[in-house]
């Protein structure tokens, strides 16, 4: 494809370096309210401690949490048109845009709603393209798609598999038409990746609704979502004003979502990691490394050896067992 | 046959309705009204010319839902021969918001999928005025896998408020039906032709629209919301769905301008449902010319020239 051989260049910036946040700095938990501290927040990879309930994260924050050692290299995303449609409703679009920009560049200098960046989860190279839920509520419009591009096209020039981490209320609307038209070319973005015979993972998490769900976010070889998160089409609202009727107990959990054949796993959030590197270990590693494999082992297989047994190389081989996915 | 005005075409109403009352009193035979009734139908026309010359995206919405547009089976009957509906996904259930089947079309054998809003109470709740579910999708998915088998050309006739909002629909997988839709339609080696008739709403739209070519009819409309719940979520108040309908663009001559769509089809003077026999006959003609122009490409190009389309689409010409 002619697209790929834009290839996109891969920036090396300096992490974002940790804010100074008070230690005595506290928030609510919104379930069971009860009283959080940051640090601790912190410690638990912002779960609450007393309810389970998964707490929102910033694209930066996952991005430390999934990659080897918190390190990373974040690529340059194109820059796109701003306010096309020269939106207004209560307020100017562009007027939303510029104060939504200028918090995320004090955040994690990022311009838009998802971040991408690269390196290795579990000795595996890997891209991530991450959502940030603070971006004016993770809307895709023509930034995102680009992004998602972009993220695309970089796991297939470094043959590497490609991880979405959708946070999002869905379509950005500011950008109308062009928003909706977000789902057909990020469907085509992650649609290169698979034909090109890399992983696609998509790791679904609070909350992960409209238009993006009907696109990229459905189309996942593997689909993780981490526990209790929001993964539907419709919303809650628009189905009840609908049907008139209440809706089921824990309709569009990530849970309903497993048990109705959404997703492939729900996850604790520290389980994350380790469960994602052990996928992307699984479907890159396909065969036995070669250093078990002695040369004269493999000539000394005489015929008789596999009496009774299927003659395939792997069952004669001792499984690898170098646990790249261990949790930490 | 009643005729539906809309708000804004009271004037036209008023002088229509003076129209009917000469005629009827022709038709006693009490006087010759020949001349006065051409008078009033110039004045008719020139009213309509006005109105629908500078309609606003508002009354466009109005126009795209007018409930005498023709739908898919109008222009079923009007363009097709041997129309053969197809039904059901194979893993659910048959769903009638989205029709589907093959056809002879001027010639050409196709694979012809819409939605269909229904036209009376009954037939629009059995058609679940028009709102598709998962099975409707993946009917719409087979179909088009159908067509690719034949190389037979896909006409896609696009008239939806948007996918239904269910709890089942949601539970079977209405996001990743749509999203398979999505993809087939991007990744077919037969042409494919959508066309906007009525209202483009939403994820439920795109999920057939993402062709070789796509093109609106002059008064349709085609958005990633309804002005309506752009207005309640933005506004927090629905009743500013005039406003939002303005801000979204979502008329064929915006979308025509941001290079979203490759065509708009002119709609009979005072739009389609004046004039079902005109309209369709545009339409097929449209259709035909795409098919002609797209059915000698070898498939591997028609594909990458689709999936080219929507890649470049918005990076240039917006700013
Ligand atoms: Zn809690």
């Amino acid at each position: 494809m002619n697209w790929l051989t834009k290839v996109v260049r891969p920036k090396i910036r300096a992490l974002v370096g940790k804010k100074d946040v008070p230690d005595d700095l506290w928030y609510k938990c919104a379930k069971c309210a009860q009283m959080l501290f940051h640090k601790e927040l912190e410690e638990n990879l912002h779960v609450c401690h007393h309810c389970g309930h998964h707490l929102r994260l910033s694209a930066v924050r996952r991005l430390d949490m999934l990659f080897d050692d918190g390190a990373y290299n974040r690529i340059e995303l194109p820059e796109v048109a701003v306010d096309p449609l020269k939106f207004k409703d209560r307020k100017r679009y562009t007027d939303r845009l510029r104060d939504a920009q200028a918090n995320a560049v004090k955040q994690n200098g990022g311009a838009d709603a998802v971040i991408v960046a690269h390196g290795t989860i579990g000795g595996q190279k890997s891209v991530i393209a991450a959502f940030d839920f603070g971006f004016l509520g993770g809307s895709m419009g023509q930034a995102v798609g680009e992004a998602l591009i972009a993220a695309a096209q970089l796991a297939i020039v470094q043959r590497a598999p490609l991880i979405v981490i959708p946070s999002t209320g869905g379509a950005r609307m500011q950008e109308g038409i062009l928003s909706l038209m977000q789902l057909p070319r990020t469907v085509l973005a992650v649609e290169e990746v698979r034909e090109a015979g890399l992983p696609y993972i998509v790791v679904l998490t609070d909350p992960t609704t409209g238009g993006v769900t009907a696109s990229f976010a459905m189309l996942g070889d593997i689909h993780i979502a981490e526990k209790g998160a929001t993964i539907g089409f419709a919303g809650k609202r628009v189905i009840k004003d609908t049907i008139r009727t209440e809706l089921p107990e824990g309709f569009q959990r990530a849970e309903y979502m497993l048990e109705h054949g959404m997703v492939d796993i729900v996850v604790h959030r520290k389980d994350l990691r380790g469960t994602l590197g052990r996928i992307i270990d699984l479907l890159v590693r396909r065969t036995p490394s070669a250093e078990i494999v002695p040369l004269d082992a493999v000539a000394n297989l005489g015929a008789e050896n596999f009496k009774g047994k299927t003659p395939t190389v792997g069952s004669a081989l001792t499984p690898v067992s170098q646990d790249l996915a261990a949790d930490d | 046959m009643m005729r539906s005005f809309l708000n804004f075409e009271k004037p036209i109403a008023e002088l229509e309705g003076k129209i009917d009352e000469l005629r009827r009193l022709a038709d006693t035979g009490e006087m010759n009204i020949a001349e006065e009734i051409s008078k009033l139908q110039t004045k008719v026309d020139k009213q309509l010319r006005a109105t629908y010359g500078k309609l606003s995206a508002w009354q466009k919405v109005q126009v795209a839902r007018h409930p005498g547009r023709p739908h898919f089976s109008d222009y079923i009957a009007a363009l097709t021969t041997d129309f053969t509906p197809l039904a059901g996904d194979r893993l659910f259930a048959e769903d009638n918001a989205l029709q589907g089947g093959i056809a002879r079309f001027r010639g050409f054998s196709a694979v012809i999928i819409g939605n269909e809003k229904g036209y009376d109470t009954e037939s629009r709740v059995k058609h679940n005025f028009g709102m598709a579910r998962p099975e409707g999708y993946r009917k719409a998915q087979r179909l088009m896998q159908t067509a690719e088998r034949f190389g037979l050309p896909v006409i896609t006739l696009i008239d939806t408020s948007g996918a239904y909002p269910g709890v089942g629909a949601e539970e079977r997988g209405q996001a990743e039906a749509i999203a398979k839709s999505i993809q087939t339609c991007l990744d077919i080696k037969t042409p494919l032709i959508s066309v906007v008739i009525g209202e483009g709403g939403s994820g439920g739209a795109i999920a057939l629209a993402a062709g070789n070519s796509v093109a609106m009819l002059e008064h349709s409309v085609y958005s990633v919301i309804s002005p309506e719940g752009c207005a309640s979520i933005l506004w927090r108040d629905g009743a500013h769905a005039s406003e939002a309908a303005e801000s979204l663009k979502l008329t064929a001559q915006d979308l025509k301008r941001m290079e979203v769509i490759d065509a708009i089809i002119d709609e009979p003077l005072g739009g389609a449902h004046r004039n079902v026999d005109d309209m369709t006959a545009r339409v097929g003609d449209y259709i035909e010319a795409q098919i002609r122009e797209f059915l000698p490409l070898e498939p591997g190009v028609l594909r990458a020239k689709r999936r080219e389309k929507f890649l470049e689409m918005g990076r240039t010409g917006l700013h």
